[in-house]
């Protein structure tokens, strides 16, 4: 059942669940930020109002510098006005910043230790019809791999403005993930946002596996969660909104409960958070892991629903999954 | 700027003379390193680090000092020596240059060491960074000054064109870029890999103000920042005119002492291996006397 302590929407499983998209969470984080703290400023780079950095720049015309299309000049005049005592946020789509600017991320902003915030937006296949050049599938792991950065992957609208505050609060380089499209709004105003906790949305006593969601797809985890319960196999979902640095006791904990994992990503599951699941449970506990992702391969131009259905990351596929590594288990 | 006098054109050429020998000291203790950018550039780190620039060594975090930033972070060895004469670290610092656990690293790390201002090497990002801190300047009334040197080479790198495209738009006149134009890199002339000419008309149609000079006439230098300074509403550049390999007759104009040491290897046209550092330092030797 959902946890009633994260106090979550009640609509979830409902028709009428809310449908709103991360990147309107993140223009109202960045405005109130900038409110909240006068070095706030914010980049773009032709994207200010996909990226939802228009309600900021409006507010502080003199703190909104608009770079044009250049990614690489962006982020590092953000790495020199961090330097300067101010806190920027860089908005682009994900596979241009940190795609495209990958080694100007790494030296200016990173290595160099200056305080910016990179949102990636238009991340994953919930892209749609934009097509595989603008669906950011490698952005985590891109990031992952950088020393000292925090990446905040918020499951929706309401958690995407309070990741959007907390990086503001960091001092540091923090990478945020955001989608294009409406995903299912699953958290509450209340809802508490702890940078770095791994949070229980759907508990039971003694789960069969643990599913380890995040972003969006938190949402066809829970869906499937039910679906199984509905096939009396009880499962943990999880939310993984903080994949760096990742709550390494915590993911142990839940699979010394359960003894299988399942990770459910909109990324290819090298690298992102299928990688860091793995790669922690290997070094600590070893342990029947499935991978819900895109599997080593570009997706296409679609809708939404039937990219996850076409590329197996629906909830039936996640369903399969637990059952697959449940029957993986040792006894 | 106080007024340059020719006691102290003189002692600005002396101290880049020293730069210079520090330079190849360094390098032939590490083995490893560029020669050819650092001591082509001695003459402006010294005129900056010795005249023109607004800083405190001991305090290399002060708010209100002026930026150089090197956005050819490779010439690293012509500021390690520049900012160890000026009073940053200790002279005898300088022979950790490359070497494990040394704050001198192979190309410079803003975190390693207090006064290098940005982490550079990776060609084509100093510039904006430098407009960054243009732009954090102006927001915060401040009134010090940003300098970025970049080389030639690095103009080859899209990300120097945005950068250019960007500081005039937001009237930058309180950065000036300064071209290390010394014609040279890894590959060969630079002409030759990649033609940069009409670089001056290239910047003034990018909207800069753009002052041409030799850079090895230190008031030629410092009078074309002076003039940077009295610019307003637009920033500019300044073209310096470079010899690679200044000051040590073998080097001079060659590309191959790009990104070579001496003493490591035997080049054409120079003296053998053995020999390259006594006869570097003996040439700068030889200037030094003619200072005096």
């Amino acid at each position: 059942m959902l946890n009633p302590k994260l106090k979550l929407s009640e609509k979830i499983f409902g028709s009428d669940c809310e449908m709103q998209t991360t990147r309107l969470g993140f223009g109202e984080g960045l405005l109130e930020a900038g409110k909240l703290e006068k070095n706030v400023v914010a980049l773009s780079a032709d994207l200010t109002e996909s990226t939802h950095c228009h309600k900021f720049a409006k507010e502080f015309p003199e703190r909104f510098i608009q770079c044009g299309v250049a990614e690489q000049n962006m982020a590092s005049v953000a790495a020199g006005l961090a330097v300067s005592g101010k806190i920027p946020f860089i908005a682009s789509y994900a596979t241009f910043s940190p795609g495209k600017n990958w080694e100007t991320v790494r030296t200016t902003i990173v290595y160099n230790d200056a305080n910016v915030k990179i949102a990636g937006h238009h991340s994953g296949i919930v892209t749609g019809p934009d097509g595989a050049t603008h669906q950011a599938t490698e952005d985590i792991a891109i990031m992952r791999a950088l020393p000292n950065v925090t990446i905040f992957i918020p499951c929706d609208s309401n958690q995407a403005k309070k990741a959007t505050l907390a990086a503001s609060k960091i001092k540091g380089p923090v990478y945020i993930r955001f989608t294009r499209d409406k995903t299912a709004v699953m958290t509450s105003e209340k809802t508490p946002f702890e940078p770095g906790k791994i949070d229980v949305y759907w508990e039971t006593e003694s789960p069969e596996a643990t599913i380890f969601a995040t972003g969006y797809m938190l949402y066809h985890a829970l869906l499937a969660a039910k679906q199984l319960k509905e096939e009396k196999i009880d499962v943990e979902v999880v939310n993984v909104s903080t994949i760096k640095l990742l709550d390494v006791e915590a993911v142990v904990n839940m699979v010394n409960k359960s003894g299988a994992a399942v990770t459910v990503e909109d990324h290819q599951v090298m690298g992102g958070l299928g990688g860091a699941i793995s790669e922690t449970l290997a070094k600590h506990k070893p342990t029947p892991i499935e991978f819900i992702g895109l599997q080593d391969t570009f997706a296409e131009s679609g809708k939404p629903q039937e990219l996850l259905e076409k590329y197996k990351m629906d909830k039936g596929a996640i369903a399969a999954a637990v059952k697959k590594v449940i029957a993986r288990k040792t006894s | 700027m106080k007024d340059l006098d020719e006691d102290k054109i003189r002692d600005l050429e002396r101290k880049a003379n020293k730069i210079r020998q520090m330079i190849i000291e360094m390098l032939a203790e590490a083995k490893s390193g560029h020669s050819a950018g650092p001591l082509g550039m001695a003459d402006i780190f010294s005129a900056f680090y010795f005249h023109i620039l607004n800083h405190e060594p001991k305090k290399p975090d002060s708010d209100d000092r002026d930026r150089l930033v090197l956005s050819n972070g490779h010439i690293c060895p012509v500021r390690y020596a520049a900012m160890a004469l000026a009073g940053y670290f200790p002279q005898e610092e300088l022979m950790t240059l490359r070497k494990i656990n040394s704050r001198l690293q192979g190309h410079p790390h803003r975190s390693a060491l207090p006064g290098v201002e940005t982490t550079s090497g990776p060609l084509g990002e100093g510039l904006s960074q430098s407009i960054g801190m243009a732009i954090a300047a102006k927001m915060d009334g401040k009134t010090h000054r940003i300098y970025c040197i970049a080389s030639d080479g690095e103009h080859q790198e899209g990300n120097t064109w945005e950068a250019l495209m960007l500081a005039p738009k937001y009237k930058l006149d309180n950065l000036t870029l300064i071209l290390d134009r010394n014609n040279i890199q890894i590959d060969g002339d630079t002409e030759n890999v990649m033609p940069l000419e009409p670089v001056v008309s290239k910047y003034r149609s990018f909207g800069w103000e753009t002052i041409e000079v030799d850079g090895h006439n230190i008031r030629a230098f410092v009078d074309a920042i002076s003039q940077a300074q009295a610019t307003h509403n637009k920033p500019t550049a300044v073209v310096a005119h470079i010899i690679p390999g200044k000051g040590v007759s073998y080097m001079e104009n060659n590309y191959l002492w790009h990104g070579n040491p001496p003493g490591i290897a035997d080049v054409a046209g120079a003296p053998s291996k053995d020999e390259q550092v006594k006869v570097a330092l003996s040439d700068l030797k030889k200037i030094e006397e003619e200072l005096n």
